[in-house]
Order: C-alpha cells, then sequence, then structure tokens
C-alpha cells in the first residue's frame, strides 16, 4: 500500500506541478489568445457540463467507437485469413502496403463525395484510417503462430472452429492489441479532422466553430476535452489489454525471471487469492 | 502388432533424413528409439503420427494404415513449453482435446481430473503452465496425452530438458502410467540409459541415412528402480550392448563415446 502510493506520487508529481504552475502563471493573463486556467476551466465546466455534451461529445465519441468497430471486425476478419492463406498474403501485400503509406485525410475529399457530410463520412474515414494497423498486426501475429501448435492441434483432432477460436486467435492476440493501440490515436486524430473538414457537430467542429468565432475560452475547454478523452482511451485500452493479455503478460514475466522457479502454489482455501495476489504484484510492477 | 512399421522412408526435398526403417512395436510393449542427435527420430515420430507422409514404406497402426492423425494415438512433443497453450489454464489445456471428441461434459472431466491426479497435478488444474516449473509442464502435457485415451503414446525426447532429478521422477512417472493405462508407448530418446531404464526393447538407428542398426530385448525384470535396476550388472550389460552398436555406427567420429549423454 505504501509502496503504491510512493509509485503515484513519482508518476503524478510532474503533472501536478504542471497544472499548478499554469494555474498561477496565467491566472493574471489578459491575453486573448491565452485566457487564465481558471476561465479555461469555467467555460470547461459551463460548456461540457452539459449543454454541449450531448450535442458535441456524444455524437464525436459514437463515430470513433462505430469506426474503430468496424475496423477491429473487418481488420481481425482478413487479417486472420490473409495470415493463414500465404499465396492470398503474398497477392494482397503491395495493396495493403500502398493504402497503409497512403496519408490517410488525403481521402476526405472523396469521402465527402461519396458519403456526403452527415456520420458516414466520418465513420468511413476513421475505419478506413484504423482498419490497417489492425489488419497488418492481426496477419502478423496468426503467422507467427507456432508451427508447433499447429502439429499439437492436429494430432489431438482439434475441429477448424477450435483452431481458430482456441489457438490461432488467442495466439496473435498480443500482436492484434499492438495494432488496437495504433490504431486508437489514428482513430482520433480522423474524429477531430473529419468533424473540423465537414460537419455540425462535434469536437472537431465545436473547436474550429470557437477558433472562428473568437470563443477562444470555449476553444481551449474543446482543446482540453479532446486531450482528456485521449488520455481516458489509452486508459481504457491499457486496463482491456491487462486483462485479456493476462496469461502474456505473466508469461513474459515468469520467463524473464532468471530462475524458473514455479509460481504456483498447490490449491488449497487461499489458492485463487494467493495467485491473484501473484498476479497482481506482476501488473504493478509492469503498470 | 499394435504398430507396424514397413521399409519406412522420408527425404526432405532431395536430402535423405530416413533411408529405410522396419519395426514393430506390440499391444502393451514400452519400445525405446534410441539414435544419435539429427537421425530423424522427430522426423519419423511425425511420420508415426500422420503429421508427415513417409516418402517411401507404411505405417500401420492398429490395423490401420497412417494417412493422418489417427484418434488412437497421442503424442507428447520435445518442448513441453511450446506444445501448452499459455493462456489456458492447465485444466483447459487436458479439456481441449477432449471437446472435439463429443464426450460429455462430465466425462470429459472426469477423465481430465483422473489424468492430472495420475501425473500428480491435482492440486494445480488452475494454475497457468508458465506458472509451474519445466517438470510440471512436461506433467501437464503427459496428462493431456493420457486423457485422450491413446492406445498408443508416442514420446519425442520428453525428458530431455529437465535436471536429472526431475528426470528421473518423470521416468518413474511414465513407467506407473504406462502399466496403470495398459498403454503402448513408443519414446524416442537419444539417451542411451534412459532407453535401457525405460524400455522393453530398444530400437538402436544408425546416424543419417538412418536404418535399424539392431533391436535389443531388454529382460531386466519390470519393476524397475532408479538405483539398484541402474546398478545391475544386466544393466551394464545391456548399455554397453546399445553404446557399442551407436557408436559402431559412427566411425571415425572422435566424439561418439559421449553420445549417450550429449544434448
Ligand atoms: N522440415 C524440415 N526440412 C528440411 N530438413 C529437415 C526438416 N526437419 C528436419 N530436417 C532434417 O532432417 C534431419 C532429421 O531431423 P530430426 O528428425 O529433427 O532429427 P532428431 O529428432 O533425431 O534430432 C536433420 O538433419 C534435420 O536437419
Ligand atoms: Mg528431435
Amino acid at each position: 500500500m505504501r509502496q503504491r502510493l510512493s509509485n503515484l506520487a513519482l508518476e503524478l508529481w510532474l503533472p501536478v506541478a504542471l497544472v499548478v504552475g499554469w494555474w498561477l502563471l496565467s491566472d493574471t493573463s489578459t491575453s486573448t489568445y491565452f485566457p487564465s486556467l481558471r476561465t479555461i476551466m469555467a467555460t470547461f465546466v459551463d460548456t461540457w457540463m452539459f449543454t454541449r455534451f450531448g450535442s458535441d461529445v456524444i455524437p464525436s465519441m459514437a463515430r470513433f467507437a462505430y469506426g474503430l468497430g468496424i475496423a477491429l471486425v473487418i481488420g481481425i476478419t482478413i487479417g486472420t485469413v490473409l495470415g493463414l492463406v500465404p499465396t492470398l498474403r503474398r497477392a494482397f501485400d503491395p495493396i495493403l502496403d500502398f493504402f497503409r503509406a497512403l496519408p490517410k485525410p488525403a481521402l476526405l475529399p472523396l469521402a465527402i463525395v461519396v458519403f456526403g457530410v452527415g456520420d458516414g463520412m466520418k465513420i468511413f474515414i476513421i475505419a478506413f484510417g484504423t482498419v490497417w494497423p489492425i489488419l497488418l498486426n492481426t496477419t502478423d501475429g496468426v503467422r507467427g503462430v507456432d508451427p508447433m501448435l499447429h502439429d499439437m492441434a492436429r494430432v489431438f483432432g482439434l475441429t477448424r472452429w477450435q483452431r481458430l477460436w482456441q489457438i490461432i486467435l488467442p495466439a496473435a492476440s498480443p500482436q492484434m492489441f499492438v495494432g488496437i493501440r495504433l490504431s486508437l490515436s489514428i482513430g482520433l486524430i480522423l474524429m477531430v479532422v473529419s468533424e473540423m473538414v465537414a460537419s455540425t457537430n462535434g469536437l472537431g467542429f465545436f473547436v474550429l466553430l470557437s477558433q472562428q468565432t473568437f470563443a477562444i475560452p470555449q476553444m481551449w475547454a474543446g482543446i482540453l476535452l479532446l486531450g482528456i478523452i485521449g488520455y481516458a482511451v489509452n486508459l481504457v485500452f491499457l486496463m482491456v489489454e491487462r486483462r485479456v493479455l493476462r496469461w502474456h503478460i505473466g508469461r513474459r514475466a515468469a520467463a524473464s525471471g532468471d530462475d524458473h522457479q514455479p509460481t504456483a502454489k498447490p490449491k488449497g482455501r487461499l489458492r485463487r487469492a494467493r495467485v491473484v495476489t501473484a498476479l497482481s504484484s506482476v501488473f504493478r510492477t509492469n503498470a | 502388432m499394435m504398430l507396424e512399421v514397413t521399409n519406412l522412408a522420408k527425404s526432405y526435398g532431395d536430402v535423405p533424413a530416413i533411408a529405410d526403417l522396419t519395426f514393430g512395436v506390440a499391444a502393451q510393449e514400452f519400445v525405446c528409439i534410441v539414435g544419435p542427435s539429427g537421425c530423424g527420430k522427430t522426423t519419423l515420430l511425425k511420420c508415426l503420427s500422420g503429421l508427415l507422409e513417409p516418402s517411401r514404406g507404411t505405417a500401420v497402426l492398429d490395423g490401420t494404415t497412417v494417412d493422418g492423425p489417427p484418434e488412437t494415438l497421442a503424442l507428447v512433443f520435445q518442448e513441453y513449453s511450446r506444445s501448452l497453450l499459455p493462456w489456458k489454464t492447465v485444466l483447459d489445456n487436458v479439456l481441449l482435446p477432449l471437446r472435439a471428441k463429443g464426450l460429455d461434459k462430465a466425462e470429459q472431466r472426469r477423465l481430465a481430473m483422473e489424468s492430472l491426479a495420475e501425473v500428480g497435478l491435482a492440486d494445480f488444474t488452475h494454475a497457468y503452465p508458465w506458472q509451474l516449473s519445466g517438470g510440471m509442464q512436461q506433467r501437464v502435457a503427459i496428462a493431456r496425452a493420457l486423457a485422450y485415451q491413446p492406445k498408443v503414446l508416442l514420446m519425442d525426447e520428453p525428458f530431455a530438458s529437465v535436471d536429472a532429478q526431475t528426470r528421473a521422477e518423470l521416468e518413474d512417472l511414465i513407467l506407473k502410467v504406462r502399466r496403470h493405462f495398459g498403454i503402448t508407448v513408443v519414446l524416442v530418446t537419444h539417451d542411451i540409459d534412459e532407453a535401457v531404464y525405460l524400455a522393453d526393447r530398444v530400437v538402436v538407428l544408425t546416424k543419417r541415412p538412418t536404418k535399424v542398426a539392431e533391436v535389443i530385448d531388454i529382460d531386466l525384470p519390470d519393476d524397475r528402480d532408479q538405483v539398484t535396476t541402474r546398478e545391475s550388472p544386466e544393466f551394464a550389460h545391456l548399455r554397453g550392448q546399445v553404446a557399442r552398436l551407436i557408436v559402431g555406427a559412427q566411425p571415425g567420429d572422435a566424439d561418439t563415446t559421449n553420445v549417450g549423454v550429449a544434448s
């Protein structure tokens, strides 16, 4: 407990100091473009709690979620197929490399022509931008499955379904998470950009509109919220990853210990609790 | 014969790994196959388990020619840490192959618990493989194979990467299990002592291109003991017999006397 508190202190002192510094230094500010943090916070509270929450935050987050959701389904499905079928992968490789390298905002004009300026366009841009890291990393992960596991699956007569869900996808999941993490930041960028280019609501739209109408505190409040959302999205991602890849994290920790001492204790009344404690201490040191 | 291998050959491209193998394994027999590293022991087991197609010759398991993984056969791989699923608990690792067999849930569980108890892991069902020592992980792999209820158990140098003490324990475990379940075991090793200690018969392979050098009956008493069996004159004699064959199979190689303990 004491250890955790001091860890927390080690991580938090700088951000806290920066905010306090900003607050104190900006408090006497008369600049139009750099209002005091006090003003920004007051505007922040006024704006996001809760007048514009439903009209701008929710639509933005919904587009982000839909876009990412579509990218996850398509990226993991196609990525798995390409990972399993080498001939198909070789045929698709140049195309994949082209689209991966294409700067995604370049597609905005095209998307507006095809989808109009509504949600469809933004969801398309977000999905299109985020699908590549997921797809490519899934392919890599599936390709990288230990051939011995395929042999094992055949010897023990596992069904195709079992091989996919019990072996291939879990084995590829650490690599998938690498791709998903990349996709999250790309998705947020595209969410903001697409809303700035053509929109009637959303956070990107709000920040740009505030700037254009000289509502500078509002602009700052919007930027601040975007930063917080980015941070929160990453935090949620890490929590999910830690849960889903518990085995991966634990195994790496076990392998990096130079002695291969067994860490599991025999089952007893306290066994579950012990393993949980052991695991959570592993996470703490890794966090 | 439970398993009959006839003129089996396997080449990788133009490179012959196994030249010509013929031998048989009777039901409930324990046969060890000994040969120097790289002589094609893993290749042979892959052919027997239907993972690889022989270039020539056949393997007949319980009356049926092997042309894909038979349901009556299980394999314990050389590297336990790679053949277990780290995202599954010990119990789920053992249960996985049973799920495909169409047994009902209670029966699956009973088989899994029984085989885990047999290998001494009844108290570790909910641990993950990476939380266990190497020897315990290999026990999980053995339990998984046993729960699958094979007639023939193939083992590929199963104890090569554990320490000597653990190795002795696992050797005795497999002897006990084999008696208990009445299964036929084919165990591949490069360790002459291990082969003689475990087997009813030892098939000695030559170096590549691989053939059968000789098949030696091990007429030691059935109750083997790590100390008394190994110090008996019969054991020493049989051990010498096998060693001479392996040394003879590699004339001119200065290192050959170490074959038995090389890893
Ligand atoms: N997939 C493969 N492709 C080509 N050569 C192989 C392959 N697998 C094994 N070999 C070769 O075949 C020979 C026998 O290998 P292996 O069966 O693994 O031997 P052992 O298990 O007795 O050490 C070795 O020389 C090895 O290099
Ligand atoms: Mg081998």
